[in-house]
């Protein structure tokens, strides 16, 4: 668990470590991600001492995002000066997004078989 | 009263405490209303929060004090996204070309389109920064907007409020598409709506989750890489 911790921390570290070095316009964590996915090929398996701490931390994502969320109160002048922009460009934006990626996915993926029994939750 | 109220409010401890225990109490809310998105706990969550902040007369910079140890989790968090894409690694090799042409598509359309709204709505070039990641999962957001000038609490809101109308959007859209296959649906869901779209698909089926959480992953990372391109295109960096 604790050495999971520590490797996903050094995985982050890597990434920020290449970002500085290479300045790649990508986010270190990021970065420190693709690292850990090409490390988990090349073991072909996800080590348990990993996948605890992992699960432990996407299980509870959510949590994560409030106390950044709650900085918008600092914007709270430009969300009142522009809040109908910004409700009308996020709405349009997505429908459009999921009309695009739907029908390029349905159409690239009609002649493919799909197979629906093999689907793992996790 | 009060000083007793000074005293605790200048702990960090006190703002972690709240923190958790608002969340846990909106997540509780939003399962006994039945998981609607417009409810969705962070939302309501951040909501009271800021709330309780204004009636305190608590400062931003002091609430982070505390809720910096959690927000500092989001790095191993992103880190930790490569293992439900490791675990999708065989489906993805076999669907690989049509879900990168899709996810590359749906990408570009998401941060584009919504660059181009807000600017012929007038946005400022603050809002439209904020606004270019607004598809992707919060972490990976708030890296992006970091990077190019936007303002990351900004942004990390604007993806939560994304994720939310992504839920309601999609039902009316997939069925007027006649879209029925749950892998296009999950994958739709976790592109345009990333986690909040995750979580949506899995009560379709299974499959659509597992495709839900792979295009999230997926478009976090193309986003991650397209978005600064775009906005030095477009010469707003």
């Amino acid at each position: 668990m604790l050495m999971g911790l520590l490797v996903l921390l050094l995985c982050q570290l890597l990434g920020e470590w290449l970002v500085l070095a290479t300045g790649l316009p990508v986010p270190g964590p990021v970065m420190g991600m693709v690292m850990m996915l090409v490390g988990l090929i090349g073991l072909r398996k996800v080590p348990e001492m990993i996948r605890t701490p992992a699960e432990g931390l996407l299980r509870h994502l959510a949590l994560l995002f409030v106390p950044a969320g709650v900085g918008l109160t600092v914007h709270a002048e430009l969300i009142a000066a522009e809040w109908l922009v910004i409700l009308t460009a996020l709405v349009v934006s997505t429908v459009v997004t999921i009309i695009v990626t739907a029908l390029i996915l349905k159409r690239l993926t009609r002649n493919l078989k799909l197979d629906a029994g093999e689907a793992k939750h996790d | 009263m009060t000083s007793f109220w000074v005293y605790f409010a200048a702990k960090p401890l006190w703002w972690i405490i709240i923190t958790i225990a608002t969340f846990l109490f909106t997540s509780w809310l939003n399962r006994r209303v039945g998981g609607t998105p417009l409810l969705h706990p962070v939302l309501v969550a951040l909501t009271l929060i800021i709330i309780l902040l204004r009636l305190t007369g608590t400062d931003y910079e002091t609430y982070f004090e505390g809720a910096q140890f959690i927000h500092f989790l989001l790095g191993p968090a992103t880190v930790a996204l490569a293992i439900p894409l490791y675990d999708h690694f065989e489906r993805v090799k076999k669907m690989l070309v049509p879900l990168l042409i899709a996810c590359a598509c749906g990408a570009t359309v998401a941060s584009l389109s919504v660059i181009a709204v807000a600017w012929m709505l007038g946005a400022s070039q603050e809002t439209l920064l904020s606004l270019a990641p607004k598809s992707v999962t919060s972490p990976i957001a708030i890296g992006i907007a970091e990077k190019i000038g936007g303002y990351p609490s900004l942004a990390a809101g604007l993806v939560l409020i994304t994720g939310a109308i992504g839920c309601l959007a999609a039902p009316p859209i997939f069925r007027w598409l006649k879209i029925e296959d749950d892998a296009v649906k999950g994958f739709t869901l976790g592109l345009s709506s990333h986690g909040f779209g995750t979580a949506f698909a899995f009560e379709f089926s299974t499959l659509a989750g597992a495709f839900a959480g792979l295009a999230m992953g997926l478009t976090g990372l193309l986003t991650a890489f397209i978005v600064p391109v775009l906005v030095r295109l477009l010469g707003l960096g």
